[in-house]
């Protein structure tokens, strides 16, 4: 299968993607897609985003070998692709400022954003700062409570953040939003967003800025160990450090590919933020995905611990890649996540986001399994330091 | 013919304008519904509009969004929307009935399926809002086969190759999109609207109607000295939200600022 033509020209992968937008936007779209084709291959776009991703991003990001933690689950070899490392503690950066780069070039003023755990929405007030473009940030009412740190970070970092109180108050309301703001300012806005969803060309534009962490992986592991990694593990929520590890990989076929939802209180449950392990296919964002949804095809809230991955669809290259086979999607719940955080932070010193937990959990799950020269490579997209308030509230602890 | 042409029709003989107002099914409450539409008829109505909630309505703004809130927690589905639209139809052949909403609730239905029950029901067309037409061609087919007009918007930055593109796959009429923004957003520019329908108009022999940002008698009438139809929506709905401790004044409500409306383009 020819896994890196895709997606078509409209953006579908499949039957996935595709452009379900409004005609207020598809101006803005088509604008953003002309921009995209002439500065892609450009070598001076390229030189100025390698030299931001060098000295300001501080890439390439490590790939650590987890000693301490492989040999406590005892089997395969963990290693942990560091984008916790990256300037703002997240993979986040990687695509604000391909995106910013990108704005800039089209001549926009100002930037807007959507945010759930605060992550994107620092990462685009850091850029935006650092280029003088006004920034306005869309944040669920609920998820500004629950990452009020991020929230004040943006505020140091210049950035307006707006209060979205319509519908679930979370981070498809956010973007809900974002997507207003941008028809009604459509001249001299451009609309960072955060993942590899919305209507095309954003499920593509965002994943090739991504693939840094693929590319750098691949090359990373095969001086290491000279071999590629029997497995990929990452987590997803819209899918964008997953997709950005797995792109680079597709076409090999011996390794294996497995992004984890969250599964919140247990699929079972019905509250969690599991689209492609537990949801239909539909259309919300302007693509055609798996979402959670109602047999009336309303969208149901979600739930997950992780604000980055309480998002009830996905990005349509995911939903293709498991209608195809060639990503396993799973799902671990709150506690299994909460147990891995502990897990890691205690073995490796390293404190690594909710969303990343999700991740390491289900590699806590795989690595006894496999054997000990098999090698298992991670993608701890993001640091903890933003969780630490969630986590205490866990433990019955207030900081 | 349709519905909506042989509405069309007959204004254009008799030199008026298409008032087209909007409501949200299903709010304040699912009974009310049928009681309003003939309320929006009996004063001056040419064709209803009839929006179907959805969770995450993109394209409106904050007065439209709360009502398709309401609506959901009332938990309206599109059966109970055709079976609205059925009970109108008893006591009413003849005014046009196009549903707008968005494309995931239909999705759930099948396309086929729901363009077979939205004609059974005497529905006339659908504008299904983040379905533009490079992703319609399916939908269309099954709209087609019911005799169900597809209706498209054109928004002020959409360009002169898609105009030509929509215009023809669109039935019934063109809804022009006055301003850069959401239903209900700010001022309309007037000299603006006017070029672009010049412009639009050159691509079709549709009526065109003109939509989101009309809010009074006033602007109604300055849009229909240059458009077929004025579109109506968020204006009307805020007579609900204001009123929700008060429901059974919502029909005496929305007739006054219809009837005004009404006059206003008459005059013109």
């Amino acid at each position: 299968m020819d896994f890196m033509t895709l997606p078509d020209e409209q953006g579908h992968f499949g039957q996935y993607g595709g452009i379900f937008a409004s005609e207020t936007l598809m101006y803005a779209l088509d604008e953003l897609t002309q921009a995209y084709q002439q500065y892609k291959d450009q070598p001076e776009f390229l030189a100025e985003l390698q030299q931001d991703f060098t000295h300001y991003v501080g890439r390439p990001s490590p790939l650590y070998f987890a000693a301490s933690w492989t040999q406590i689950l005892g089997g395969a070899k963990i290693y942990l692709k560091r984008e916790d490392l990256n300037h703002t503690g997240a993979h986040k950066v990687n695509n604000t400022i391909g995106q910013a780069l990108l704005a800039k070039r089209m001549g926009k003023t100002r930037v807007i954003a959507e945010t759930g755990a605060g992550q994107h929405g620092v990462a685009t007030a850091t850029v935006a700062t650092r280029l003088g473009l006004e920034c306005v940030v869309y944040m669920g009412e609920e998820d500004m409570q629950r990452q009020a740190l991020n929230v004040y970070r943006m505020k140091l970092l210049g950035a307006k953040v707006v209060p979205v109180t319509s519908g679930s108050k979370t981070l498809k309301d956010a973007l809900n939003e974002a997507m207003r703001d941008w028809v009604t300012n459509v001249d001299n806005t451009f609309y960072i967003i955060g993942t590899v969803a919305g209507p095309h060309p954003y499920p593509m534009l965002v994943r090739d800025f991504q693939t840094v962490i693929g590319k750098e992986a691949k090359q990373q592991i095969l001086d290491r160990e000279g071999q590629l990694p029997n497995a990929l593990v990452a987590c997803i929520g819209g899918g964008s450090n997953a997709i950005g590890l797995f792109h680079p990989f597709l076409e090999e076929e011996s390794v294996k590919i497995y992004g984890v939802e969250a599964a919140g209180y247990g699929l079972e449950t019905g509250k969690h933020a599991a689209p492609l392990c537990a949801g239909k296919v539909g259309v919300l964002h302007g693509n055609r995905t798996y979402l959670i949804e109602t047999d009336e095809g309303q969208i149901i809230p979600t739930h997950s611990i992780s604000a980055g991955l309480d998002y009830p669809g996905v990005g349509p290259e995911h939903a293709y890649l498991k209608d195809t086979g060639r990503a396993n999607y799973v799902a671990v719940t709150d506690k299994q996540a909460l147990q891995a955080f502990h897990s890691l932070s205690q073995t490796e010193g390293i404190l690594p986001a909710l969303e990343s937990s999700h991740a390491l959990a289900y590699t806590m799950e795989l690595a006894p399994t496999m054997d000990k020269n098999q090698i298992i490579l991670v993608n701890l997209s993001g640091r903890g330091d933003k969780d630490i308030h969630t986590v205490a509230e866990q433990e019955g602890l207030q900081l | 013919m349709n519905r909506i042409e042989s509405c069309f029709a007959d204004l254009k003989q008799q030199q008026k304008k298409a008032l087209i107002p909007f409501i949200t099914a299903g709010d304040p409450n699912i009974a009310l519904t049928l009681e309003l539409m003939q309320t929006l008829v009996a004063s001056g109505a040419d064709i209803i509009e009839l929006g179907v909630p959805f969770s995450d309505p993109m394209a409106d703004g904050p007065v439209i969004q709360k009502a398709s809130e309401r609506a959901l927690a009332n938990n309206i589905s599109v059966f109970d929307i055709f079976d609205i639209v059925r009970q109108f139809r008893q006591g009413n052949q003849t005014t046009p009935i196009i549903l707008m909403g968005y494309l995931n609730p239909i999705e759930v239905v099948g396309y086929d399926k729901f363009a077979r029950l939205a004609k059974q029901a005497g529905v006339d067309g659908l504008l299904t809002v983040d379905m533009p037409p490079e992703e319609s061609h399916d939908f269309i087919e099954c709209m087609t086969q019911y005799n169900l007009a597809p209706i498209f918007l054109l928004a002020p930055t959409t360009t002169q190759a898609r105009i030509q593109k929509i215009c023809a796959l669109a039935q019934g009429f063109i809804y022009y999109v006055s301003l850069k923004g959401v239903t209900g957003a700010g001022h309309i520019d007037m000299a603006e609207v006017g070029l672009k329908l010049t412009q639009i108009r050159a691509m079709t022999c549709l009526p065109v109607g003109v939509g989101f940002g009309i809010r009074d008698a006033d602007s109604a009438k300055k849009v229909a000295q240059i458009a077929d139809a004025v579109v109506v929506g968020s204006a009307i709905v805020k007579l609900v939200e204001v009123s929700l401790d008060q429901p059974n004044n919502i029909p005496m409500l929305m007739k006054q600022l219809l009837t005004e409306i009404r006059q206003a383009i008459d005059e013109e």
